[in-house]
């Protein structure tokens, strides 16, 4: 406090040196850089997020045009007769392909005509939010007028969370990314967790200091800071080619990032573990109770908080990495969402990648909102393991 | 189940990889994936373990070895409660006999599965899938009988568990050792046949990376291609030197200065809030990153650099150094931050008692005493950059590149790993084996700067143990 307060008045009592005064702007000057420092990393993450929420949110609604549809017999054999000619343009070719599909499920429509809100065309959708537009000139005349009367509205984009990726912007939705990225996940804690945590209660119970732990230890300090591409490489080599894993399932995808996430939830183990006293390891095997007794009824119950938190950032980790799934073919197209992990899968960073890459402007607003989703996802799990922390966490 | 899935029994086409053919390029992988060697997975495998019987055949194993354990379990438990009432003093408690038998009996069956399962990967012999499965039970019934028969009051089965356990949890250990494994020998083996398809000298030397007519030679067309492939890969390591240089100029200040900020000025509650905001930078995914430099820092670099006259690519190194720059911030300001914060009170109250100022005792005497702590950040800030993937393969550009100028666009070793992984190459063509090449020099390259890193973070550690 002291020292602030010679800082905060310099040269109030010493003012007469000139020297003295030009240390103490030196000093100002320092304090000045830190903070600056420290705000430009801020001032980026706030840049970063307005930006990602400015470009993503448009795609959130999605427009909806009010066209009379045609349920005749005849509309329905060539579905894009359902709508008037004038109005084909503005109406998603999505809507008119499962034009018959609905009206088999609805065959009191049949025969009859409907005034309906139906999804528009991502270029009527860009359009009317303002963005960067293939609509013909006279087709936006158009869409300005039908604005007027009213024909146009926005609607909550829910269709991007219930279907799958397509190649019609309008359509592309999130679903299978999402349930491909559930489903790599599963493997990923299924395998990294019980290995993470048997090797880390090996390390800190039961391994004797020799050599071979140190070795075991370099080991794993080494896999933490190793590129993830290589893992791609890895997962590629050994079980795509050797161990003949389905190219771009859950499973090669879900083992390469479990292999990847060991390291993170053993060291994090391992400090769960060292924070429980001795003390209670001792009263344990006074009692009687093997090692492995203590481990299981006393250790590892009062560590299971930090193991936990550990865990739940690792597969955030996980969930946001992409590069060593591209190398183990998870960069395909893939509308259905996986059934099982087997199936080939995509997961939702690397749709993003996918959406990114996209040539039609209409996927940016997509591939941003997909972002979105992610950090949401993401921000989740942090929260979770904070509140875990925060909650269960014993301090001895 | 199995059987919908990548129809792995067609040789190499699953359904949608036909699929993908049509799909558009992307912006500049041509990520179309691979229908040779790579995609066919077990192409030609006799009897592929992962066909339509596979599925089954695990959930017959597993429900097997389940009611195997738990017949095994309870003969056990009730031969140590029958001793017990029959007055013998046992040396363990009778689940621990149950366990005893019950591993006695699972861990041959398990033995005998994962033994045919390896067999049927290698494809030494196309075994049956029920003869495999009635082989394990049978044994796994002949260990239970003899574990069975193994009993006796005084025998030890909680130690014998214990040990048990012990090798279990050690066995876990060594996954982390067969990975490291892996990595070395799956790189190193292809390394080995792309260093005979191309001579090393030229790799290491050659300034013209040009692996496309590969492509033509693989398809059997070599005649066709203009110029044999060229594979120097300077202009690679070149685009990573620079953008890895890129971004260290921008980390290294922010990430330092903001760790110092925080560890010595600021109050208890500013770094409460600055240490989880910077955190979160570390957590955000690099596809986004990547996404953002590509979207909007790309085009802010042109637009600045045509203010200034200059001529800059949309794919320039330099948008892609400045995210990636963002983006190790994080790792060099909390290390730092653990080692300015480690460096014993004592010296700061020295020279405070000096009449320095702040500034001057952080110059002259906490910098020099972390310089060790804070070198080792920087060396893992380096392997972190030169490792980085997708914020390059999305905002830099695809081009080898041999140049000075930041703006210009430049490739990297990570891209081109992408790039010749998700191509449309057989698997053995030189393009994806220089792939695994690359992969072994990132690897060594990044091996180094962890050890170096350790090593140095370890001497500022014996330092400073004392206080």
């Amino acid at each position: 406090m002291n020292e602030q307060a010679i800082d905060s008045a310099p040269g109030a009592s010493f003012g007469a040196s000139p020297r003295l005064r030009q240390r103490y702007r030196r000093e100002r000057r320092f304090h000045a850089y830190c903070i600056g420092a420290l705000g430009l990393a801020v001032a980026f993450l706030i840049v970063f997020f307005a930006d990602m929420i400015h470009i993503g949110y448009s795609a959130f609604v999605q427009t909806e045009v009010k066209v009379p549809v045609d349920y005749s017999e005849q509309a329905l054999q060539v579905p894009p007769r359902a709508v008037p000619d004038d109005m084909r343009p503005f109406v998603s070719r999505g809507f008119l392909r499962q034009l018959p599909r609905v009206a088999k499920a609805n065959p009191e429509l049949v025969g009859t005509k409907q005034e309906q809100w139906v999804l528009a065309t991502a270029d009527v959708d860009q359009y009317r939010k303002g963005q960067k537009s293939a609509l013909e000139e006279d087709v936006a005349a158009r869409a300005d007028r039908l604005q007027e009367q009213g024909r146009l509205r926005y609607a909550f984009n829910t269709w991007l969370f219930t279907h799958g990726d397509s190649k019609i912007p309008e359509l592309a939705g999130l679903k299978s990314a999402i349930i491909g990225s559930l489903y790599v996940l599963t493997i990923t804690l299924a395998f990294a967790f019980p290995v993470g945590v048997m090797t880390a209660v090996y390390l800190e119970e039961f391994a004797p200091d020799n050599r071979f732990t140190q070795a075991i230890e370099i080991n794993i300090n080494n896999l933490a800071a190793v590129p993830s591409i290589l893992f791609g490489l890895l997962g590629l080599a050994i079980f795509i080619n050797f161990f003949g894993v389905p190219r771009s399932s859950a499973i090669a995808g879900g083992l390469t990032l479990g292999l990847m996430t060991l390291p993170v939830i053993i060291i994090s183990t391992r400090a769960a573990l060292r924070a429980v006293p001795y003390a209670i390891r001792e009263g344990a095997l006074a009692m009687g109770a093997t090692r492995w007794q203590t481990v299981r009824d006393h250790v590892l119950p009062v560590s299971l908080p930090g193991i936990l938190t550990g865990t739940i950032i690792g597969l955030a980790q996980a969930m946001g990495e992409t590069a060593p799934l591209l190398l183990v073919g998870m960069i395909a197209y893939i509308p259905d969402a996986p059934t099982s992990f087997v199936d080939a899968a995509t997961v939702l960073p690397a749709q993003i990648y996918t959406w990114a890459g996209m040539p039609e402007r209409a996927y940016v607003g997509r591939t941003a909102a997909a972002i979105l989703v992610l950090l949401a996802i993401l921000i989740a799990l942090n929260a979770t393991a904070v509140f875990v922390r925060r909650k269960f966490e014993r301090r001895w | 189940m199995a059987g919908s899935a990548a129809g792995p029994g067609s040789p190499g086409r699953s359904p949608f990889v036909r699929g993908r053919h049509g799909a558009p390029a992307l912006k500049r992988v041509s990520s179309r994936v691979r229908c040779g060697a790579v995609g066919g997975a077990p192409t030609g495998r006799p009897g592929d373990s992962w066909g339509v019987d596979s599925g089954t055949t695990i959930f017959l194993f597993l429900a097997g070895a389940a009611v195997l354990g738990y017949t095994a379990y309870h003969s056990g438990q009730r031969w140590a409660l029958a001793a017990r009432d029959g007055g013998a003093t046992l040396h363990s408690r009778p689940h621990q006999y149950g366990w005893f038998v019950a591993c006695w009996g699972m861990l041959p069956a398990t033995a005998v599965g994962v033994g045919a399962w390896v067999i049927q990967l290698s494809g030494w012999l196309n075994l049956v899938e029920y003869a495999v499965l009635i082989a394990a039970f049978a044994v796994g019934g002949a260990g239970m009988w003899l574990g069975r028969h193994l009993l006796r009051p005084q025998l030890r089965a909680r130690n014998a568990l214990d040990r048990l356990i012990r090798r279990l949890l050690l066995a876990a250990g060594l996954v982390s050792i067969l990975t490291t494994f892996g990595i070395i020998l799956s790189i190193v083996f292809e390394s080995i046949r792309f260093f005979h398809m191309v001579s090393f000298i030229d790799f290491v030397t050659g300034t013209t990376w040009a692996p496309d007519s590969a492509f033509l030679e693989g398809a059997g067309r070599g005649a066709e291609g203009a110029s044999k492939a060229d594979f120097g890969s300077v202009p690679l390591f070149a685009g990573t030197f620079m953008i890895t240089v890129i971004a260290m100029l921008v980390a290294l200040p922010v990430g330092l200065l903001s760790a110092i900020y925080m560890a010595e000025y600021a109050s208890h509650g500013v770094r409460g809030m600055a240490k989880p905001t910077l955190e979160v930078l570390a957590g955000i995914p690099t596809v986004v990153y990547g996404f953002f430099a590509a979207l909007t820092v790309a085009p802010l670099v042109v637009d600045l650099a045509g203010l200034l006259g200059l001529d800059a690519s949309y794919n320039s190194a330099l948008a892609a150094g400045l995210v990636m720059g963002v983006m190790i911030i994080p790792f060099i300001s909390s290390l730092s931050d653990d080692v300015i914060n480690s460096v014993p009170n004592a010296m700061r109250e020295g020279s405070y008692a000096l009449g320095t100022t702040k500034s001057e005792t952080i110059k002259q005497v906490i910098l020099p005493a972390a310089l060790p702590g804070i070198i080792s950040a920087f060396l893992l800030a380096v392997s972190r950059a030169m490792g980085e993937t997708m914020i390059v393969v999305m905002a830099a550009g695809m081009r080898p590149n041999l140049t000075w100028n930041p703006l210009e666009d430049m490739t990297t070793v990570t891209v081109r790993i992408v790039d010749a992984l998700t191509g449309d190459q057989a698997f053995d063509s030189a393009e994806t084996l220089s792939a695994f090449a690359l992969g072994l020099v990132l690897f060594v390259v990044t091996l180094a700067l962890n050890l170096l890193s350790v090593i140095l973070v370890r001497r500022f550690r014996q330092k400073y143990a004392s206080s």
